[in-house]
């Protein structure tokens, strides 16, 4: 999908400040949801997951108590099927408990047009009607939302350009917990 | 979601077609189609702008519902045809009856029809992508497909050596002929087993083994997918009696558990209980025939979504 070696990249976040920023929204969410009692926390596949994983682990530390997480599939759902030139594969969907009447704390890596986190609220529906819904986010793309979505825990806020991409990449696939901004300097050729 | 090769082909026609990857995307698809159907919400909107026409010019009833409902759970738009009240019987020529179905903005249609080669001849002269119901004693490849994607959850991912029989009416059967080429093109060994006359003589060209005796092939193989006997497509006897036929090729409990192993039993339905097999074998643990039938509808729904990806609206 990338190549690393055609952009030029800047750190945003390095190993240790993804640390921090995870143990910080993991505070803000121990705050407004004090013991998990109704609460349940989803991560957006593919990426999402991660960031629920690391937050789950510090979590459950915190508060040794097990947490009910899953991770949703958004990829029947999305707005733009028959719109790219390769199809869509779907990832797994592992939600193995009804959300009725739950608050659900949406989790993804990076939020950027706003259209994934559109999808996941429609995929949410089919496993019930929650409570209430919240999004939590590692970065927001601020500035480059194409629908009405904000995120009400955020990581990091950053301005970015729409030719320019967020990755995040997690110590368990690169050794490194880290957050680059790279720009597509080949992008018209 | 991860990008993956698209399907190699535009219509479904044949397994003969496909690549083993396509049937592997098939798969992997339907494997997350079949949570979706067993979700509270059974339904998910990727097909909201497409319009899917399903003509049924031969009869049909499992096989049309499923697909009905696989593109209702895609949302999709369908539309309903059958041959019995139609202009067919008017005299309009096959071309003519789609052309006009498809005047109306249709973008995809799944079609049964009792001439083979019916699905690829239309494929060729309509603009819209086609799915094969069924031909003719052609090919069935949606069968083909959930009868495999069912050994699938029953034995595993790789066929590698997996034995099947094929049991009963050879000649007369589209879902044996799709069945032995999804299945060596997966890796699986495939054997057919029937009375001499059921059984078409160049058969073995297809690389199958051939048994005339039933015991025989139920030792040898793991799974054994038992065909309906097709009365309504023998225009001659091919046996004395269905009595006969049931007695020697018909798999009651008895012998199924005097096998020295346990094996899988299929049937692509409808049944003729005491004929094919009894009731106590098709109601036993060893039979997946149910399974097949929820597996149909997943299956169909990967297919029609991964032939509807192809379809541009750039």
């Amino acid at each position: 999908m990338l190549n690393p070696n055609q952009m030029d990249k800047r750190t945003i976040l390095n190993s240790k400040h993804v640390e921090l920023t995870l143990k910080r929204l993991a505070s803000q969410l121990k705050e407004n949801h004090q013991s998990f009692e109704n609460t349940v926390l989803i991560g957006l596949q593919p990426r999402g997951i991660h960031v629920l994983e690391r937050l789950k682990t510090i979590l459950e530390k915190d508060l040794s108590t097990k947490l009910i997480c899953g991770q949703l599939d958004i990829t029947f759902y999305r707005d733009d099927f028959r719109r790219r030139d390769q199809p869509l594969i779907p990832s797994v969907s592992n939600i193995d408990f009804i959300i009725e009447d739950k608050r659900v704390v949406l989790i993804d890596d990076v939020l950027y047009t706003g259209r994934s986190i559109r999808s996941g609220l429609d995929a949410l529906l089919a496993f019930g009607r929650p409570k209430e819904v919240e999004l939590l986010v590692l970065i927001d793309r601020q500035f480059e939302r194409h629908l009405p979505i904000e995120p009400k825990y955020t990581g990091k806020p950053v301005n970015t350009l729409s030719s320019q991409v967020v990755v995040v990449e997690w110590e368990q696939h690169t050794g490194e917990d880290k957050v680059i901004l790279c720009t597509e300097d080949d992008k018209n050729g | 979601m991860i990008k993956m090769d698209n399907l190699s082909v535009d219509h479904l026609i044949g397994i003969k077609d496909l690549t083993k990857q396509d049937i592997e995307l098939i798969f992997k698809t339907a494997d997350s189609f079949k949570q979706v159907i067993n979700r509270p919400i059974k339904k998910v909107p990727s097909l909201r702008d497409i319009t899917i026409a399903n003509l049924f010019f031969e009869n049909s009833t499992r096989t049309r519902l499923s697909f009905e409902l696989a593109e209702k759970r895609l949302s999709a738009d369908v539309v309903n045809f059958s041959a019995a009240n139609s202009s067919v019987k008017k005299g309009e020529t096959l071309i003519d009856t789609v052309n006009n179905i498809l005047a109306m903005k249709v973008d995809l249609v799944v079609m049964r029809h009792p001439n083979p080669g019916a699905a690829k001849f239309l494929s060729e002269k309509v603009n819209a992508r086609v799915v094969n119901a069924g031909d003719g004693t052609h090919e069935h490849p949606t069968q083909a497909l959930l009868d495999a994607y069912s050994i699938r959850e029953q034995h595993g991912e790789d066929f590698t050596g997996k034995k099947v029989v094929i049991v009963g009416d050879i000649s007369h059967s589209r879902v044996a002929l799709s069945n032995i080429f999804c299945l060596q093109k997966l890796g699986a060994e495939v054997m057919v087993c029937g009375p001499t006359t059921l059984i078409p003589k160049f058969i073995h060209e297809l690389g199958v083994k051939v048994e005339h005796n039933l015991r025989k092939a139920l030792e040898w193989c793991d799974v054994a997918n038992m065909l309906r006997i097709q009365l309504e497509r023998q225009e001659i006897k091919y046996f004395p009696s269905l009595r006969e036929y049931s007695m020697l090729f018909g798999l009651d409990k008895e012998m199924l558990d005097s096998l020295s192993k346990k094996i899988t039993v299929m049937h692509p339905g409808p049944i003729n209980r005491g004929v094919e097999i009894s009731s106590d074998v098709a109601d036993s643990d060893q039979s997946i025939i149910l399974q097949q039938v929820e597996n149909g509808v997943a299956i169909r729904m990967a297919v029609i979504y991964l032939l509807a990806a192809k379809i541009n609206r750039h």
